[in-house]
């Protein structure tokens, strides 16, 4: 089973594909290259939810699809949720 | 891919369509009464109540003209009675109908009021609706279907699958020589220079980035703070979506990875000639697609993650979704589910297949899910308020 997703070898983040519970060993994959990926997650990812894939600080521009997706507004450590919480657009703001 | 056969609806223009509507079309706000008494009356008929239509003005009146002219022009629709509260507007649409050469009739009700309208209306609309009953589909080309594609309650899942198999069916449509059109506006910040460089040249990057820009200054002209609380929607949120970026990069998946896209649309602006066209819409399902509707599009494909349940009354809109539980919780919504796509044991160019599988099932008359659930959405997009 894979337990997450990644766009591109650059991203800094995965996709949750099925609910991950915190401390599972998890198998991903890099969609850009299909080669297998692990992480471990710290915490509960529901499905469709980002995993860091690093340590980021405060102010840390977050990469998916190789893409800037936003700025963090707490650290966040590798295995961790990412979202609201925790990131924020760097748009419109 | 090859080109395929279809069953449609060759209107007198020659355009193809694959619904065949008879609809009584109200030209204000005031004469939905009048239309919805027609369809009443006349069973097969179809009333489009909406909200606008008086006094308005400027660039929002052309707009508001082009809207009610190409939903009766749409090739979907077979005859088109029109009803308003006086005779200027009225035969302003009767007559732009009536250039696709369709049989098109308008009524106004100030000097006798809603019954004697209702009446000759009626008359009217019954030979219409008996006569389009015998039109025949006939053997038409998939190529020469006009497609719209937009998403709504995205969540990571439309990214990974559902957006990016529409992207391989915009890829083979517009290879056979087809034609499709995508917009969202305030959905593609953050993936702008993407879309940007998918211009076919130019001139048309130009267009791109000035209706981009607009729609930027129009956000920081308005807002109190960022859109945090409406762009990403909170069903956006609930299905992991973060930011504007994140939705955006999702969303232009939907473009194909091949296609370049041939030029820029007005809302509610039928494209010129084939290949894919960027259209200046909100992202706000139901306002979108009804623009791509008055367009002449006449399918519409719509990836959603979390479950949005629109529909319309002139395009059948194709659901398809990647997300395991939504396909499940949601199963009457949903037309094609691609979620096999998250485990890799469905390719995209797999789903994209399936997807054009269920255009020609569409075309060729079956019910997508929105229609067999009467989700008719019909709304004008209005520009400002009204003098």
């Amino acid at each position: 089973m894979i337990h997450f997703l990644v766009h591109d070898t650059a991203d800094t983040v995965g996709v949750a594909v099925v609910d991950i519970a915190a401390g599972t060993e998890c198998a991903g994959r890099d969609l850009s290259t299909n080669k297998p990926l692990a992480a471990k997650a710290t915490q509960n990812i529901p499905l469709g939810h980002k995993l860091a894939l690093k340590d980021f600080a405060v102010g840390d521009t977050v990469i998916k699809y190789a893409c800037e997706i936003g700025r963090t507004i707490q650290p966040i450590s590798a295995g961790q949720h990412v979202h609201v919480h925790n990131l924020k657009t760097k748009r419109w703001a | 891919m090859k080109d395929l056969k279809i069953l449609g609806y060759r209107r007198e223009n020659g355009r193809v369509g694959v619904r065949n509507h008879v609809i009584i079309l109200p030209v204000d706000d005031i004469s939905n009464a009048a239309c919805e008494a027609v369809a009443n009356n006349i069973k097969g008929t179809l009333a489009l109540p909406h909200a606008y239509g008086r006094l308005q003005f400027g660039e929002d009146l052309e707009l508001f003209f082009r809207t009610m002219i190409g939903t009766g022009a749409n090739p979907n629709v077979a005859a088109v009675v029109v009803i308003g509260i006086e005779p200027g507007w009225t035969q302003r649409i009767v007559d732009g109908i009536a250039k696709t050469g369709k049989p098109v009739a308008g009524f106004s009700i100030e000097g006798q009021g809603d019954i004697a309208t209702v009446a000759q209306a009626s008359v009217k609309a019954k030979e219409f609706v008996q006569w389009a009953s015998e039109l025949q589909r006939t053997e038409c080309k998939f190529s020469e279907l006009y497609i719209s594609v937009k998403c709504g309650e995205s969540d990571t899942t439309t990214g990974l699958s559902s957006c990016p198999t529409v992207g391989n069916v915009v890829d083979k449509h517009c290879a056979i020589g087809g034609t499709a059109s995508f917009g969202e506006t305030s959905e593609l910040t953050g993936a702008e220079h993407i879309v940007a460089a998918k211009a076919a040249n130019e001139t048309v990057r130009k267009q791109f980035m000035a209706a981009f820009d607009d729609y930027q200054n129009l956000v920081f002209g308005q807002k109190t703070n960022d859109l945090s609380e409406s762009q990403p929607t909170k069903g956006n949120i609930a299905g992991g979506l973060t930011t504007i970026e994140e939705k955006a990069l999702g969303n232009v998946e939907k473009l194909g990875k091949k296609t370049k896209f041939v030029g820029c649309l007005k809302p509610a602006e039928a494209p010129a000639d084939k290949g894919l066209w960027y259209m200046d819409t909100s992202s706000a399902a139901a306002e979108a697609v009804t623009l791509w509707a008055a367009s002449g599009a006449v399918v519409h494909l719509f990836p959603t993650g979390q479950g949005n349940v629109i529909g319309n009354p002139i395009e059948p809109v194709i659901k398809l979704s990647g997300n395991p539980k939504t396909v499940k919780t949601m199963a009457d919504h949903i037309d094609v589910d691609v979620s096999p796509i998250l485990q890799g044991e469905m390719t995209l160019d797999q789903a994209g297949d399936a997807l054009i599988e269920m255009i020609v099932r569409t075309a060729n008359g079956r019910l997508t899910a929105a229609e067999a659930l009467g989700h008719r959405e019909f709304v004008m997009t209005k520009l400002y308020r009204s003098a």
